[in-house]
Formats: C-alpha cells, structure tokens, sequence
C-alpha cells in the first residue's frame, strides 16, 4: 500500500499514528482485530516495523544495530541470523564494519535489516529513499520488493514519488491536507 | 581608589557595588555590539542579585538571635527559590519545577542534613544558612545545566530517540545515552573547582576564614570539606533531575513529547 500525496498532506503523520509515536485525536486502529491501544507500545512498534527517511544509525557496529531491537526484549540475536539478515539487504560480510563509514544507500540498508531483525507483521517505510542518490534509491526499492515478496509482508509505504508508488505497490491511498481522497487499485488512485 | 575617596563603609559599599556593575554592563554593551542581546537578562539578574542579598543580609541581622530551627525554614524557602530560578533554563520541559524543586531538595537536602548531623557544618544558624546556601546555590546552578543540556540533547536527537522507540525500546533507554551526557556536562563546574582548588582560585570562604584569624591550615581543610560537599550535593541534585525529568519528557504510551515547535 503506498500513501501518496502532496508535502505536508499527513503521509508520515499517519505512518507515525500507525506505529503509535503520535496519539490519535480520534478514532483508533486495529491490528488482528484488537484495538491497538490495548496492546503494549513496546510490543505494538515490534509488530509494526518502521523506517524512517533518515536511517539514524546508533554509534557501533552494523551487528550491533541488528541485535538493538531483540536486545530490547532480552533476547540475543546470533551471529548466524546477523548474518542471514545482511545477506537479505545485500550487505553480506558487513556484521563488524562501523557504521560511521557507510554510504547512504548501505546505513538504509542496514536501517531495514534491523526492523526485520524484530520479526514484524508488518513493514511501515518513510519515504526510505528520499535521501539517497538513484542507484541507491533503485537498489533499496529493489530490496524492498524482495522482502515484501519473499517474506509475504504487509507494506505501507510514503511517497510522493507516483512512479516509485507504482512501483512498489498494489494499492495506493491518496491523501489531500490531512483527508483521504482516494483508495484503491494504484493505477486508479493515481491516475484518476 | 576608592577607599582614599570614601569613608563611610556603606557608602563604599556602594560604590564598589557601582564599580563592579560598571564592568558587568560593559560586558553586555560588547556583547551587544556583536548582536548578542543579553541587556534584557543581565540587567534584571544583576538587580534582584543586590536587591536580595541586601536583603537576606538584612534578614541574617535579625536571624542572629533567632532560634536553630528557623534556618530549617531559609533553607527550604531557598530550595523552593533555586528551583524556580533553575526551572527557567529548562523552556518546554514538562513539571521542570517540581523537579526541580525535588532534586535541589534530595541532592543539597540530604548533604545539609547528614553532614550537619556529622557536625562537619555548625547547626548554628549564622554557619548553617550560609553554607547550606552555597550547597544550594551550586545544586541549582548544576540543575539549571543538565536540564537544559538535556533539552538540548533530546530535541536534537529526537530522529535517533524515535528510532530506538519504533524498534520497541523502553523510553528511559531510548534517551539513556542523552540523560547520561547531561549529568556529566552538568559536573563539569563542580569537578573542575575541586580540580584546580588553590592553584587557579583560593574561595572566598577561605579568605573570609582567615580574616576572621582562623589557622590557615583549618581554612584550607575546611575550603575541600565545602567543596567537596558542593560536589556531592550538586551530583545528588543532577542525578535525581535526570531521572525524574526523563520519564516526564514521554506520555504514558512512550511517546516523545519534548519536539522542537510544540
């Protein structure tokens, strides 16, 4: 699903109502079928991966940017799933590299392996290529593509790129100062 | 100079004062000159800072006589003040008084209280107000820095902090890292006076101790004990700021709420 729309629409604001950063005003959202408020926020954001714009990499390790998120529960991840998750976004053999020496396209990479490093239903990405240059921004839709598919994930992307949206999505939700305006087959929303 | 010109002790007093606040304004009108606005602040710090040390100099008179546990009393009214004074440096940050407040209480507090039962400060009330009160000043001074130094901090991480949280990290972990740069920076003052006691500055407590012919030895001793005790209340003050604020800075579903233009 791609959220598309002008600047300053609401995209991000929604992605953030999603993962629960911002708190509704009104009304509220269901995952399972469960009012989102009654599960835990901690466990909500595990279940509802998201990427922002920006990777915001913490200071170490590629590997120890994965282990942050299982860390938070108590659990360790091992150096083979490290390396399982690096293989995925292509970044094999990267576990012990500092991530101060990244290029954009790699810290976003690795900013993606680490959502996935919690396991979630379901993936929100913030406009992920914003801030790269193209052939980071075809390498990284490229990716994402490959996840979605293999992993069979529920995907909500922001962009208000038409062509990457079409890319990258099945559907689409078009929003206009702060309201759906349209919902649907991507091609329709887009084109309408 | 101006003793040759003036007699009168008061009078001297005052034109010291005048002497002093000369300086002070010269520093701002420079300041100004390269854009740097500090009139406003400066000149209503420096008033009330005459208005009320004449003032408690004057209450000390009248306290001289005045039973023990009126200093009780000062003291608590001095941490209420500090932390409303400490408060202001933190701009945007949620219950900053009550924290405050809380913090200079337990941190400066608690080092008056065992320390004046260890008899290390005199129960007197003409020693215990004017040492509790540097213990208190220094606490505040120390707040008002990891506060605002913890604002800073959080509000320009605030990408990194939102991170941590959507990958299902607790909020007080999420701004560890900040919290902790915040009381060390805040220390900074603290450490550095103990650091460099009697080779770049002799105290004026020290100075005050031998004018009034204390063994300089005892004066010097007595110059570490109070330092030492501004360190310890000052790092009890910053350490219990921190940690109250942090929880106060989130809602109650771990969402940040300290973001610049809110």
């Amino acid at each position: 699903m791609a959220l598309a729309g002008p600047s300053g629409a609401g995209k991000s604001s929604l992605l953030r109502l999603l993962n629960r950063l911002d708190e509704p005003t009104t009304g509220t959202v269901y995952l399972e079928g469960a009012d989102y408020r009654q599960i835990p926020p901690r466990e909500l954001r595990r279940k509802l991966g998201m990427v922002s714009q920006r990777p915001f990499l913490f200071p170490g390790t590629v590997a120890e940017n994965l282990r942050f998120g299982p860390c938070q529960r108590g659990e360790s991840l091992p150096s083979a799933s490290v390396e399982e998750l690096l293989v995925r976004v292509g970044l094999e053999g990267y576990a012990t590299r500092p991530v101060a020496n990244l290029s954009g396209g790699e810290a976003q990479r690795v900013s993606v392996a680490r959502t996935l490093a919690n396991s979630p239903l379901v993936l929100l990405l913030d406009e992920p290529t914003s801030s790269l240059d193209d052939a980071s921004k075809r390498e990284v839709e490229l990716l994402i593509q490959k996840i979605v598919r293999e992993q069979e994930l529920t995907c909500v992307v922001v962009t208000h790129d038409t062509a990457q949206a079409q890319r990258l999505a099945q559907r689409a939700l078009l929003l206009e100062a702060g309201r759906i305006v349209r919902i649907g087959r991507v091609q329709e929303v887009l084109h309408a | 100079m101006l003793r040759t010109l003036i007699s009168g002790q008061l009078q001297l007093g005052l034109a010291q004062a005048a002497a002093a606040a000369l300086a002070a304004l010269l520093v701002v009108m420079l300041a100004r000159k390269r854009g740097i606005h500090l009139e406003g602040e400066a000149g209503i710090a420096m008033a009330r800072g005459i208005v009320q040390i004449v003032a408690v100099g004057s209450i000390l008179l009248l306290l001289l006589r005045a039973p023990r546990w009126t200093s009780v009393f000062l003291l608590a009214s001095m941490m209420v003040a500090a932390g409303a004074t400490s408060a202001r440096r933190a701009k945007g940050m949620p219950d900053a008084f009550r924290v405050s407040t809380w913090a200079i209480a337990c941190g400066a507090g608690s080092v008056i209280a065992v320390m004046a039962w260890l008899g290390v400060i005199n129960t007197g009330i003409t020693s215990l107000v004017p040492v509790g009160s540097m213990l208190i000043a220094n606490a505040m001074n120390t707040n008002g820095l990891a506060l605002n130094r913890l604002r800073s901090e959080v509000l320009s991480h605030v990408g990194e902090i939102e991170t941590a949280l959507a990958l299902g990290a607790e909020a007080n972990v999420s701004v560890a890292p900040y919290v902790q740069g915040a009381f060390e920076s805040s220390l900074i003052p603290a450490i550095d006076s103990l650091r460099s006691l009697g080779i770049v500055w002799i105290p004026g407590l020290m100075a005050g101790m031998l004018l009034s012919g204390a063994r300089p030895v005892y004066a010097a001793i007595y110059q570490f004990v109070v330092l030492a005790m501004i360190f310890a209340a000052s790092g009890l003050t910053s350490l219990v700021s921190t940690i109250l604020i942090r929880s106060r800075i989130f809602t109650s579903a771990q969402q940040l709420i300290l973001q610049a233009g809110r």
